[in-house]
């Protein structure tokens, strides 16, 4: 593989001297400006045979990090069976980072952007139909980012009529003090444990309001 | 004074002007039978012809990607059963083998086996609900009766082998969570000798039935073009007549030793998806004899991966060492180095790709799950205008989709 992805890479290079090599364990990867993001997908779909476009996400690298948002692609060719990375950092501003859609050369990424969008929060501009996918229209959060807690925020139901009726909202998930997970890197191994991190409330006593 | 019409034709876009009529919506599901799950298609009707089609996803969304930030890369195991939840082996692997890569690790030759002859097994149960539920989708009841039947011989053995029927999160990261038992192997040959033939009735039932070819030839044709454009993977793609197997194409878990052929269809309609199905349980069984035949000899876990796999139970309990070890292991997780892999395998519904960014430590930073179904299901929007409402109901059959995966 090495002789192979150095020779992509540089020939990417030569048309897009933009472009860096991305550092990775396993695909050829590449980081690129968002600027030319449009144009460097397009070059490799069409002179690089790369024709699938398998998977569109976004990494969010917590708050205080510059770039915080990063876009990734993995494209995939049919042909020559292999995978390359590109990742652009997102522009705008933490809270609303943008990145230009991707639409108009694959079809397949409408639904990853508005799945993207939904996580993440990210506005793809120049997509058709960004609505959230897979959480409920008018949901407040992007539940991928960092700060959202594992547990959920209690939030009113997507009926307003029903809201109305009964006064029921989704109620953060009934974790009992958890999330029961490791604490990495923690060399006290009693506090490492997995194991009940708050202990405000259990089964018996309900969970305090924030 | 009668009027003479023309009625349109089946998967015209427009009806005649004469025929001009009011549209309706349609919501069909979430909990509907042809749906398998809970999608909900949001269809605008002229007649029975749709004209279009807003499908409504994430009733079954239950945040697995924020749930493997916080966990340690084995703890995350049992949560990749409930993706395709018709195949968990397949799942297993595909974790495990896209987080060995990260941490660098050879998994040993016994242990490639077993995963490939789980992960075929897996394919062959997978494929026997999907065509049992297209048979019933299309007005054929008996057909699920007779793969049921070999879904159940089949459970038998993952129950033997894993402990478990349904959910069997038998994968570990570096190998598995034990040896197949004794005999186990001659059992899964016995399954595969008695199926063969009960392979060819199941498909004999379908495959020249005039009701079942009447409802899926030539509907929902999907082009070689559009198939590639929208993502399509497994047998939905090579329905489509595209070549792509990522066995073949990207051997992982040692599939390039195994002989095998890769069906594809034609012309890329319902029909030609269930006939590569049905083929490829055929290829599957051939995989399994193989593997089975040449079954290695040695560890089934990685021996390098001390700081990965817990010690035998044995030694957990006598032996001091081994005791720190496995709490090492059960209170910090594996420690992995920083960087990211992507890692796809070709699972009984498509490429299950699993991306994972790890700063080191156990715990992933970032883990996307690439699910094949909500690729699939993208593209019903353009497969399905100007369809029959029963065609849609053809469609999803044979689009075989899962939607614990595609909802994560």
């Amino acid at each position: 593989m090495p002789a192979t992805t150095a020779d992509l890479t540089s020939a990417l290079q030569q048309k897009f001297p933009q472009v860096s090599p991305r550092a990775s364990l396993d695909h050829e990867a590449v980081d690129v400006p968002t600027a030319d993001l449009l144009a460097i997908l397009e070059t490799l779909r069409d002179a690089h045979g790369f024709d699938m476009l398998t998977d569109v996400t976004a990494i969010d690298w917590a708050e205080g990090a510059s770039p915080r948002f990063v876009a990734v692609y993995h494209l995939y060719s049919t042909a020559n069976h292999s995978y390359i990375r590109v990742a652009t950092p997102c522009t705008g501003t933490d809270e609303a980072p943008t990145v230009p859609s991707v639409t108009g050369l694959w079809p397949t990424a409408n639904w990853h952007e508005r799945e993207t969008y939904d996580m993440f929060g990210i506005t793809f501009t120049g997509h058709p139909d960004l609505r959230r996918i897979l959480m409920w229209d008018g949901y407040p959060y992007y539940p991928l980012r960092k700060e959202f807690p594992l547990a959920g925020i209690e939030t009113a139901l997507p009926d307003p009529e029903v809201v109305a009726e009964t006064g029921v909202t989704a109620k953060p998930a009934p974790m009992m003090g958890g999330p029961f997970v490791a604490t990495c890197g923690e060399m006290n191994l009693t506090e490492a444990e997995p194991s009940a991190k708050d202990e405000s409330w259990n089964e018996n006593r309900e969970k305090p309001e924030a | 004074m009668a009027t003479e019409y023309a009625f349109p034709e089946a998967g015209a876009k427009t009806p005649p002007a004469e025929f001009e009529t009011e549209k309706m919506s349609l919501s069909m599901g979430p909990s509907h039978p042809s749906t398998h799950g809970v999608l909900r298609l949001q269809m605008e009707l002229d007649g029975e012809v749709v004209t279009s089609v807003d499908p409504v996803l994430g009733y079954l969304h239950r945040g697995d990607e924020k749930i493997a930030e916080n966990m340690t890369y084995n703890q995350f195991v049992p949560y990749t059963d409930r993706l395709d939840y018709l195949a968990p082996l397949a799942n297993n692997m595909a974790y495990a083998i896209a987080v060995e890569r990260l941490a660098n690790l050879e998994v040993p030759e016994r242990c490639q086996a077993i995963r490939v002859i789980t992960a075929e097994l897996a394919r062959i149960s997978a494929h026997l609900m999907g065509l049992g539920a297209f048979g019933i989708d299309t007005g054929a009841w008996t057909v699920f009766m007779y793969t049921f039947t070999e879904r159940e011989k089949l459970y038998k053995l993952f129950e033997e082998l894993t402990g478990a029927r349904f959910t069997t999160s038998y994968t570990r990261i570096g190998g598995v969570s034990r040896d197949v038992p004794e005999g186990w192997n001659d059992r899964v040959v016995a399954f595969c000798d008695q199926f063969l033939p009960i392979l060819e009735e199941i498909l004999s039932m379908l495959t020249r039935n005039k009701i079942f070819m009447d409802r899926t030839v030539g509907i929902g044709v999907i082009t070689k073009e559009e198939a590639i454009a929208y993502g399509l993977t497994g047998p939905n793609l090579r329905g489509s007549g595209v070549p792509m197997d990522l066995r073949k194409d990207k051997p992982y878990s040692g599939y390039e030793k195994y002989d095998f052929d890769v069906p594809v269809g034609s012309t890329g309609d319902c029909y030609d998806r269930y006939l590569v199905r049905g083929e490829e349980m055929r290829q599957s069984v051939r995989i399994v004899k193989q593997a089975i035949k040449n079954f290695p000899t040695g560890d089934w876990y990685a021996k390098d991966a001390r700081k990965i796999f817990a010690p035998p139970k044995s030694k957990i309990m006598s032996s001091m060492e081994e005791l720190i070890q496995n709490f090492m292991i059960v209170t910090e997780g594996p420690q992995m180095p920083a960087g990211e892999v992507y890692f796809e395998a070709e699972n009984p519904k498509g490429a299950l790709g699993f991306y994972v960014v790890s700063k080191g430590g156990g715990v992933p930073w970032r883990l996307k799950i690439r699910s094949p179904s909500f690729c699939n299901l993208s593209i019903l929007p353009k497969v399905c205008v100007g369809a029959m409402v029963s065609d849609v109901v053809s469609i999803l059959g044979s689009l075989d989709f899962v939607m614990g995966e595609c909802d994560r």
